[in-house]
């Protein structure tokens, strides 16, 4: 059971992806989703408790931070899931022949992303992340769209290649008599690694990874991408794929602390996180597009995620924390926000005014989504940016942990002042009416997400709390 | 010895392709220096290989069948669909393209030469010419306007990488090179389907046309 429990956990949805391709009706597709996801996440429960799986002679197995991303994977994907359903129904115009086997292949090849612990393997498997997501985000089919899927491949694929040379670099920083390149041996054999390459390694290895995670200045795909493709897809790019780049980029930064070069990587991660905030700071300022704007909040996440990563200590427990509440707001800020585009038949925010009149249940959780994903109490995002700022304040970064708050402050302010004309207020009277209306499908697994993130933020249940503390101190520990 | 100059002498083959791309304007010639860039990277692994296994046949074959046969018939079946035969205008010219590539492989060589190589490897060419493949692909990625130019800066790009990852034939393990390839594969048929739709979209693969979206 252990040693097929991890094959399981990925053939399940490239199975599902086959079964959705098979079927021939487009009204029946979309419930594969459902059945995928609750398989998936069924078979995450059991591959996160004790003992840990592994198979393929220790290709595959699940190390502490790699538990926590396929847990957050596994419960957005299966909230995304059961939205996608809803989202199909309003859809009927366009085929999801294409649609719905990507939507399982992206949550095969994630789950492969995870728990690959061979360098090459994982890599492999977040380049073929990329090549499913395409076709989601050209499902609308406009030439707009085109335009995003063309900049997401092609930049996307640009980083990719840069993080296989990197990986490539890596493999010849730590060439020797008995070496492989699966994560464990060079954990083991860290210290003998060449430092020169080790150092050009990381810089690939970080422009590579990060462009796939979105960080300034890699992050021009970010915005096209998000801004044309479905809500749904956005949740899952902002709040999965980008977590499983995160994890990538945390792995081999934990080679590079095992080498003794922790110094010299922590600093590029504190750079790239603050250059992310700010850049996402700036072009949040006066954004006329919400769903633009939530991208330049995804860039401004994964900067705090990196930031946090690079200031260690607490801060690693702060960031793994902050994956988590990230993640799941993100789910509530794009699943509403979509549900507000198709109230109001525009995703600009000249045309929408009084969105919780129209829409009241996505309108109140896009605010509280605001709320929340800005690190206002009681939600999640505000224990672990707090725990952030206040790592900086501790390891004397006055600098750092200054900047970051006059930042986040921005965010707030730039995001504040375009959020709350468009969920208060009446709609205007030429306001574009659609026959958009919460459903049970499109409201309840927003609600769901909401309600997690406030219960991050409340208490943190104890299995989870065991989870981040493990990941947290597999990644101090220096084998 | 025999071996390290032959090698190298296929490397310098892979160089001066790169010059001749960045310097054509036609877009059939450069799939064509694309696709010989190709079969020589699959030819040279077999030449390094210190003992020769059945899985380093296997890639070479794997490679040559790919990159020199398979993909530039996608890319040149895109190309007739398209109805475009050159690329007319590139943003920078193409002597200042090719002098820039030039300038790229004498960087990379005193870049290499910088780093601390293995005894084994430190006769061959591969890391200046890994460097400048790279910096080509580059170039092409980003001074050309053609959507279809642009795919073939990314493919060389990645013979750039791949000719990286020849220092590493002894360690690094067939599932993962046949995982490479066969991204590489897909990533260019997914491309080929973009391409079309620009073209059908925007009757034309200029990508100046896809601007709209923008802060």
């Amino acid at each position: 059971m252990n040693q097929v429990l991890l094959l399981a956990l990925i053939a399940w949805p490239v199975l599902a992806a086959a079964v959705a391709a098979a079927i021939a009706s487009d009204r029946r597709r979309p419930d594969v989703l459902p059945v995928a996801a609750a398989g998936h996440l069924a078979l995450t429960l059991v591959a996160i408790s004790p003992p840990s799986p592994s198979s393929l002679g220790g290709w595959l197995a699940l190390d502490p931070p790699g538990r926590l991303v396929l847990l957050l994977l596994s419960v957005l994907f299966a909230i995304c899931a059961i939205y996608a359903v809803g989202y199909l129904r309003y859809r009927r115009e366009l085929s999801n022949r294409v649609f719905v086997p990507c939507l399982l292949g992206f949550l095969g090849m994630t789950t492969l992303v995870v728990c690959s612990q061979h360098l090459g393997l994982m890599w492999v498997a977040v380049e073929a992340s990329t090549l499913t997501t395409a076709p989601l985000i050209y499902f609308n089919r406009t030439p707009r769209s085109i335009e995003a899927t063309w900049k997401y491949l092609l930049v996307g694929s640009v980083g990719i290649a840069l993080a296989l040379l990197g990986s490539f670099v890596l493999a010849y920083a730590s060439l020797g008599e008995d070496s492989s390149l699966l994560f464990v041996d060079l954990l083991r054999r860290a210290d003998h690694m060449n430092r020169s390459w080790l150092h050009v390694a990381f810089v690939l290895l970080l422009v590579g990874y990060g462009t796939k995670m979105g960080l300034a200045p890699m992050h021009t795909w970010k915005p096209d991408a998000y801004g044309e493709a479905p809500g749904v897809v956005g949740a899952l790019l902002a709040g999965g794929l980008t977590n499983c780049a995160f994890l990538a980029l945390v792995r081999v930064f934990h080679i590079c602390q095992a080498a003794g070069e922790g110094a010299y990587a922590s600093r590029l991660l504190v750079v790239f996180g603050l250059l992310s905030i700010a850049v996402a700071a700036v072009f949040m300022v006066g954004q006329r597009d919400f769903k633009r704007m939530l991208a330049y909040s995804s860039v401004e996440h994964m900067g705090i995620l990196v930031l946090g990563m690079g200031l260690g200590g607490f801060g690693i427990f702060a960031s793994l924390l902050h994956m988590l509440n990230n993640g799941l707001a993100k789910g509530v800020l794009f699943l509403s926000a979509a549900n507000i585009h198709r109230a109001f038949g525009s995703k600009s925010v000249d045309d929408v005014r009084g969105a919780m009149r129209r829409v009241p249940l996505s309108g109140t959780l896009f605010l509280f989504g605001f709320f929340a994903i800005t690190g206002s109490p009681p939600f999640g995002p505000f224990v672990s940016e707090f725990l952030i700022v206040s790592r900086a304040f501790a390891a004397d970064r006055f600098l750092v942990g200054g900047g970051t708050l006059l930042l986040l402050l921005l965010v707030f302010v730039g995001m504040g002042r375009t959020i709350l004309p468009m969920v208060q207020g009446l709609p205007s009277p030429e306001a574009q009416r659609t026959t958009y209306q919460d459903g049970l499908l499109t409201g309840l697994p927003v609600l769901l997400s909401m309600a997690l993130v406030l219960l991050l933020g409340l208490h943190i249940p104890s299995p989870l709390e065991a989870l981040l503390r493990d990941a947290a101190a597999y990644l101090e520990m220096i084998p | 010895m025999l071996k390290v100059s032959a090698v190298n002498l296929l490397l310098v083959g892979v160089l001066l392709l790169n010059l001749f791309m960045l310097g054509t304007s036609r877009i059939r010639a450069l799939i064509q220096a694309a696709a010989l860039q190709g079969v020589l990277l699959g030819v040279i692994p077999l030449l390094i290989h210190q003992h020769s296994e059945r899985n380093a046949g296997l890639i070479a074959i794997a490679t040559v069948l790919l990159k020199g046969t398979v993909i530039p018939r996608m890319l040149r079946r895109a190309l007739r669909e398209a109805q475009i035969k050159r690329e007319i205008e590139p943003l920078i010219g193409f002597v200042p393209t090719m002098l820039l590539g030039a300038l790229g492989t004498l960087l990379s060589i005193a870049f290499a030469s910088e780093l601390p190589l293995e005894p084994q490897h430190r006769e061959l060419l591969i890391v200046p010419a890994s460097f400048a493949t790279v910096v080509t692909g580059f170039l092409l990625l980003t001074t050309r306007i053609k959507a279809i130019t642009q795919a073939i800066g990314y493919l060389v790009l990645e013979n750039g990488i791949f000719i990286f990852g020849m220092l590493l034939v002894d360690a690094m393990p067939f599932l993962v090179e046949i995982g490479v390839l066969l991204d590489l594969f897909v990533g260019i048929f997914v491309v080929s389907i973009i391409i079309h739709h620009i073209n059908r979209e925007f009757a034309s693969l200029d990508t100046r046309r896809l601007a709209s979206l923008k802060e």
